[in-house]
């Protein structure tokens, strides 16, 4: 039976090694993701549409997709950039940026969320000149997308950067041999191959957005209709013991995240065929 | 750009000419530099440089007493066992379904490595929901657990499910795409030399996966400790008995100790550079194996 599913080997252990990896994924992952869309489905339509459509949390959808999306953007410009500048310049303390680029995904969301509330609050060390250019952060829709863009940082850096190391130099020194300027290699040669990695960390960076809920919960304020990501309504419907409300509006992200992963995995398919690793 | 324009072009101290024409000029060069310090310094090193100054600010024995303080150590005490259970847990599993996915040829694989990837890509709070819906005394096993007294959600066990899930990939992340590179022929030498799967497995296998095990474990346990989304819906916020680091400092920052909460975050924070120091490490290593001339 095995046999016909996989190619003979002499390595032992095929077996065990793959039986617990899918027991612990049945165990941990598929059973308890299949049980909750199952207590979802026993609702009735009317139900779930009146949960998932209710003005609050409609507000919330805007805002938590509307500042992922803003998030991602900025990630996808100044990420390409810091991508760009630790591939190709040197410059004094280079290693150290390289490896802190890692820092929000190492850093508990919570800790971030604390750090960034006080540092873009209008007495912190960044938020008081914002202040004086009129500009407020912390508990705003701009805050949110400040604590969105911290976690989502990593993402554009570390797909673009194994790309860029890997384009060949030759190409750019053929299109400048054939009279393209700095821009126009950058336009037409060095983008297009960047293309797909560009894309991947934006999708990623967008996709670890939506479903955050530390970081953006100290700095958002929390006010209903304005600073409530979607998120946040799932944890207060949690603690009110609304289930079904909140297992609704989970499913909703839920499915979110899966049309999300299945888009990456493409991008990342795609973006493979670029790398020669 | 004049390079191009001159047939011959000029020679500079700094780069061939040939190279010249594929840089850019050093305005633009120390523009990009600035955009990405100015960049990564307001959003990774003040958010990091805030907390530490939060932690220190009022001298070293008020840090000491905000973290030594009983609550605090009973966040830190129970942080420290769910991660003395999950990390292993997620350690074996990582191991277990690298060798299953790097060592083999089997159908479905590319679907199997998108499952393990599947928690990333959930929301922590979708996470602590899926467990209270299933586990919880108004979900499903709900009843058949009171009738057998045991208490997983809003107790320690639904806080070690949550995680459990949450940082199911990191180890696992870490060793499939290293396992796939060194392909299996130095096991299958081991195993024609007669030794078997185990002798195999610790004394082949492992050296060559060590570095990726420990920072796929550094990691893994420094998400683990820091989960926050997830455990906020599970545990209940019992002081003292449920809350682990993250909900500790959440308590605290509401109650407006500040010094406390960032005393706390410094422990997490500190915890967070020591992983990504490992990960640069690892790295060095790996470039100085493959290239040792250019290093």
């Amino acid at each position: 039976m095995t046999l016909a599913l996989r190619q003979p080997s002499v390595i032992p252990g095929f077996g065990i090694t793959l039986g617990f990896t899918l027991f612990y994924l049945g165990l941990i992952l598929l059973i308890p993701i299949g049980a909750f869309l199952l207590y979802t489905a026993q609702m009735s339509w009317a139900d779930f549409w009146q949960a998932v459509s209710h003005r609050q949390v409609v507000a919330s959808y805007k805002l938590s997709f509307g500042a992922s999306l803003i998030a991602a953007l900025l990630n996808l410009v100044f990420g390409a950039i810091v991508a760009w500048v630790l591939v190709r310049y040197r410059f004094f303390g280079k290693r150290v940026i390289d490896a802190l680029v890692d820092l929000p995904f190492a850093m508990p969301t919570a800790v971030a969320g604390i750090a960034l509330v006080t540092l873009y609050a209008s007495t912190g060390w960044v938020g008081q000149y914002l202040e004086i250019l009129g500009l407020r952060v912390a508990y705003t829709q701009l805050g949110v997308v400040v604590a969105l863009t911290y976690i989502g940082l990593p993402f554009v850096v570390r797909t673009v950067q194994p790309v860029l190391e890997d384009l060949d130099r030759e190409l750019e020194e053929a299109s400048a041999i054939l009279g393209a300027n700095r821009l126009t290699t950058l336009r037409r040669v060095i983008l297009p191959a960047l293309l797909p990695a560009l894309l991947t960390g934006f999708a990623l960076a967008f996709a670890r957005a939506l479903g955050e809920y530390g970081s953006v919960i100290f700095i958002a304020g929390n006010l209903p209709f304005r600073t409530e990501i979607t998120p946040l309504l799932i944890v207060a419907k949690a603690e009110q013991y609304d289930y079904p409300g909140a297992a609704a509006i989970g499913t909703v992200m839920l499915l979110a995240a899966f049309v999300l992963l299945l888009l990456i995995n493409a991008l990342q398919w795609w973006t493979a065929r670029y790398t020669r690793r | 750009m004049s390079t191009l324009a001159s047939p011959i072009p000029p020679l500079s101290s700094e780069a061939p000419a040939w190279q010249r024409a594929t840089e850019e000029p050093a305005w633009i060069r120390r523009l990009l530099i600035g955009i990405a310090l100015t960049f990564l310094g307001l959003f990774l090193v003040l958010p990091l440089a805030v907390v530490l100054y939060g932690a220190f600010e009022q001298g070293l024995q008020v840090w000491y007493a905000a973290i030594t303080e009983p609550d605090a150590l009973a966040a830190i005490r129970l942080t420290l066992l769910v991660v003395a259970i999950v990390v292993p847990l997620n350690l074996v599993f990582g191991v277990m379904a690298a060798w299953a996915i790097a060592k083999f040829e089997f159908r479905g694989k590319s679907v199997l490595i998108t499952l393990i990837d599947l928690p990333f890509a959930i929301s922590p709070v979708v996470v602590g929901l899926i467990f209270v819906i299933l586990l919880g005394s108004q979900g499903w096993l709900g009843p058949w657990l009171a009738e057998h007294d045991l208490r997983i959600i809003f107790a320690v066990p639904g806080i070690i499910i949550v995680i459990a899930f949450g940082t199911m990939p990191f180890v696992a992340r870490e060793l499939i795409p290293l396992m796939q590179q060194q392909g299996k022929e130095e096991e299958e030498s081991s195993l024609t030399l007669g030794a078997n799967g185990w002798q195999t497995f610790w004394r082949v296998t492992l050296p060559n996966i060590k570095w990726g095990v420990i920072y796929g474990v550094i990691l893994c346990n420094a998400r683990a400790m820091g989960e926050f989304g997830a455990v906020a819906i599970v545990s209940g916020r019992i002081r003292g008995e449920t809350n682990t680091m993250p909900l500790h400092i959440e308590v605290l920052y509401n109650e407006y100790l500040f010094t406390a909460a960032f005393a706390v975050s410094s422990l997490l924070a500190g915890l967070a550079i020591v992983t990504i120091a490992v990960k640069s490490l690892v790295e060095w290593r790996d470039e100085r194996q493959r290239h040792p001339a250019a290093a």
